[in-house]
């Protein structure tokens, strides 16, 4: 129903912005997270981070579920090798931390890889079960692999340094974490441009009919997994050095748990639904804390109930959207971009 | 020859934990075979029983005979309730969502019982008597023996209610096939109410004496995952492989425990886990799915 956007070349269909409002809008966004360091004080910047780390994180376990529709309820535990790899190259090894981030990325992946291997028998609940199983193993590992995971008091990580600077401010932290967070997603976004990407949709839809088409199941799944565990590498990573250490318990099950919320609360399949999924939930037990803080003078102690209503919370938010709103707040954006398209129409 | 006799002992708590798995597998396998929910919560469930029963006993004061049943009663309400309000809405929809609507059931639980308990962990009245139970030399707890005798119990007036009742018919009619039990008369919206309320009853009375053995805490609910374990293993839409499941894994956590060392638990729990997918996918005893264009 959109008017003046009539196409030419396939090209101009597939492309990621196709109306120059949609330009305008992403230029605005990008001019406003180049911005925010300068405007947000540190509490928010320290959100901030966090929300990049989480979104990145999100958009990969999203390529795994959303696109290609295995669930998986160990992204934590990916995030947890990726921080474990970076840790103990940022302690043994003199490289970049860049280059460690990277490491962190690829080791996930093969983890990723070896944990994807029983998608080849079993799928859907199943797998997510396997999942389950294999972050636990992983949770074992961690805790007993003492000469490089220093078990159960974990490792404290030195500060990553950059062209000399060591990098402890948040504000530095956001100028490495935001753009290489932008570049997953646009990368995330790219790849469902690609065959690859398309075949991991085919699956998502039917797979024995992917099948037939001529797509490898074998190799498509576990190269979904790996992509997947990828993102979830570099993600641990960032989370190694914004937090600068790491412990079997960084990492636990309901932080997967947490993952699977956000692109469930977001919009399942698709890149906007990652981003939105992952900031709401980030942000949503800090808006919980300040209503607790709120009602302090009312309620004595509301102190203690924090936790328990932010654990409510995070239930509700994941039963009331898949009953409510099944396609997440990515839906719920579209729908009010639908509004406004056929505003003076449409009453 | 203690070392036999240690090993007898071992084994004989292992088999009382594995009649508890078992029981709680098999809520698992009667909710799943009704609706084909997989329910994620069946560990709070468990855990709000625990705490139902505190809640009769020590808060009120009841006798045991008395919030035993309440508790069990309590857990069928909640069952209910859930089944009518969230399970319902979701019929039909991808078995992703409403695996996770169970998770998302589950948190909310985790989280209200924390509001009205608080986290500490705490002891259940004693009910159960305290004296020893020896078989031959053996020593066996007496709440473990007796956890094992009323969960062999449950189990058996299970199978027999299976068999023979018309509800528990109704129940296999349904999971065979919704539509052909439908036109033969059978209420089969009443039927997936009937498997949660019996389901979620069936798992806080196990939460009653999983409590009164080890006491009760939020965190409890993790003993669902061990079940999990159980029913993946053992097929999920299968009762004998809940039977069997749950004494292999109850006797295969306590011997890692003991023999290796108490971390091993989890992990020879999921490793197995992981060997039974690859080499069964549909486990030791499920129907195998097959899939067509």
């Amino acid at each position: 129903m959109q008017i003046g956007t009539a196409k030419h070349s396939y090209r101009a269909d597939e492309a990621l912005l196709t109306t120059r409002p949609q330009r305008l809008w992403m230029a605005l966004f990008a001019l406003s997270l180049c911005a925010a360091p300068f405007l947000l004080d540190n509490y928010w910047l320290y959100l901030a981070c966090l929300v990049a780390i989480n979104v990145a994180s999100a958009t990969g376990l999203n390529i795994l579920t959303g696109y290609t529709g295995l669930v998986s309820l160990g992204q934590a535990a990916f995030m947890a090798v990726g921080a474990y790899t970076v840790g103990w190259m940022q302690l043994n090894l003199p490289t970049p931390f860049l280059l460690n981030l990277l490491a962190g990325g690829f080791t996930a992946a093969l983890v990723g890889l070896v944990v994807g291997l029983p998608s080849l028998r079993v799928k859907g609940l199943y797998l997510a079960i396997a999942t389950i199983a294999a972050s636990f193993i992983l949770h074992f590992v961690f805790v007993n692999w003492e000469s490089v995971t220093n078990g159960n008091s974990g490792l404290t990580l030195t500060p990553a340094t950059f062209l000399g600077t060591p990098l402890t401010d948040y504000s530095q932290l956001y100028f490495v974490f935001v753009p290489i967070t932008a570049l997953m997603v646009l990368g995330a976004a790219n790849l469902f441009r690609t065959r690859i990407g398309r075949a991991f949709i085919a699956i998502r839809d039917r797979d024995i009919s992917a099948e037939v088409l001529g797509i490898s199941l074998l190799r498509t799944k576990l190269m979904s997994f790996a992509i997947s565990s990828f993102y979830a590498g570099v993600a641990g990573g960032m989370w190694a050095y914004f937090f600068r250490v790491v412990t079997p318990e960084s990492f636990p099950f309901v932080y997967s748990i947490f993952f699977l919320a956000a692109i469930i609360v977001g919009g399942m399949g698709t890149i906007l639904g990652a981003i939105l999924g992952a900031v709401f939930m980030t942000l949503v037990p800090e808006l919980l804390r300040f209503g607790i803080d709120w009602l302090t003078p009312v309620l004595p102690n509301a102190a203690a109930m924090l936790s328990p209503v932010r654990t409510i919370v995070f239930g509700l938010l994941i039963v009331g959207f898949l009953i409510f709103e099944p396609k997440g707040l990515a839906e719920i954006v579209q729908r009010t971009r639908r509004y406004f398209h056929l505003w003076p129409f449409k009453k | 020859m203690s070392d036999l006799l240690f090993f007898t002992e071992v084994t004989l708590a292992g088999l009382g934990s594995g009649a508890l798995l078992a029981l709680t597998a098999l809520a698992f396998v009667l909710i799943y075979k009704a609706t084909r929910v997989i329910n994620l919560a069946v560990g709070e469930m468990l855990m709000l029983g625990g705490y139902l029963f505190f809640a009769f006993a020590a808060g009120l004061g009841l006798p045991a005979f008395a919030a035993i049943p309440l508790a069990v009663a309590g857990g069928g309400l909640v069952g209910a309730i859930v089944e009518r309000g969230l399970i319902r809405p979701m019929l039909g929809e991808n078995p992703i969502s409403v695996f996770m609507v169970t998770i998302g059931l589950g948190s909310v639980l985790v989280g209200l019982v924390e509001l009205v308990w608080g986290t500490d962990p705490r002891a259940l009245p004693a009910f159960m008597g305290t004296t020893p139970v020896f078989i031959g030399e053996a020593y066996v707890s007496r709440k473990i023996a007796i956890a094992f005798v009323v969960a062999a119990v449950v189990i058996a007036v299970f199978l027999t209610l299976f068999r023979f009742w018309r509800g528990g018919v109704a129940l296999r009619a349904t999971a065979t096939d919704q539509a052909a039990a439908y036109s033969c008369g059978i209420n089969v919206p009443g039927v997936f109410s009937l498997a949660w309320i019996v389901g979620c009853g069936t798992a806080a009375g196990a939460g009653v004496l999983l409590g009164s053995i080890g006491g009760i805490s939020p965190a409890m609910g993790v003993f669902g995952l061990s079940a999990l374990v159980v029913v993946i293993v053992g097929g999920l839409d299968s009762v004998a492989g809940a039977l069997v499941g749950g004494l292999v894994i109850g006797l295969i956590e306590a011997w890692a425990g003991t023999y290796l060392g108490g971390e091993y638990k989890l992990v020879t729990t999921f490793g197995l886990l992981l060997v039974a997918l690859m080499i069964r996918p549909y486990g030791l005893f499920g129907t195998t799915e097959i899939e067509r264009l």
